[in-house]
């Protein structure tokens, strides 16, 4: 089972410079930040399987508190990425800004 | 050969490769695919089916009831938040002005006139 462990660890930091890869490569700020997204779920991933190769399952709670993150950071991105500020109160449906 | 390995461990191995290979399909699509919305889908895949996949496969060989807890946690959650935001970001994409590559230009122009209607309600 440790070989196993092992070859899916491979797997996902493949995956991981496939997607660094992207997230330099990206013509528009959306393709960085989804190669952003799916660094985050591989690292969750990464976290899950080091947790069970090395016999310490506490290391899920590491990658429950990064599932968290990745999403509300993805969200506070887009929002940056949309008004060049975190301190508006905007309605993403109709594009108005309130201040 | 196969005698004296668990059943669990089969299953297991099987889950574990199988969400290792779409992990890497997801991220190869990631690189190669030629336009910022099939990107999206292949994301997707990574994010649905390949960690699904991952995550059960650990959760066959958890050694207590809590990581087993932890992981469904994470399953769950991944399932809920990754299908929002791919959708909140091909909806900032779109509504910030990047156009889908397309083959029939026609119906690139029905695109940017449902846009000029989205616009005029607004």
């Amino acid at each position: 089972m440790q070989q196993m462990y092992l070859i899916l660890l491979a797997a996902i930091c493949i995956a991981i410079v496939f997607s660094l890869v992207r997230a330099l490569l990206g013509p528009s700020v959306f393709d960085r930040i989804l190669a952003a997204n799916s660094f985050g779920t591989k690292t969750v991933l990464l976290i899950s399987v080091i947790g069970f190769l090395t016999g310490r399952p506490d290391f899920l709670d590491l990658a429950l508190i990064y599932a968290l993150i990745n999403f509300v950071g993805v969200v506070a991105v887009l929002k940056f990425a949309r008004y060049g500020t975190l301190a508006v109160s905007g309605n993403a449906s109709d594009g108005s800004v309130e201040q | 050969m196969t005698e004296g390995i668990p059943v669990l461990t089969v299953l297991s191995g099987m889950c574990l490769l199988g969400g290792g290979l779409l992990v890497i399909l997801g991220s190869f699509g990631l690189v190669r695919l030629p336009d910022f919305y099939s990107r999206t889908h292949a994301g997707g895949i990574t994010d649905t089916l390949g960690a699904t996949l991952v995550l059960v496969g650990l959760a066959f060989q958890a050694p207590d009831w809590i990581s087993l807890v932890k992981l469904l946690m994470i399953m769950v959650f991944l399932f809920f938040t990754s299908p929002t935001s791919s959708h909140a970001l091909v909806r900032a994409a779109f509504t910030m002005g990047l156009r889908p590559r397309l083959d029939n230009q026609d119906f690139d122009e029905q695109l940017l006139d449902g846009e000029a209607e989205n616009q005029s309600h607004s």
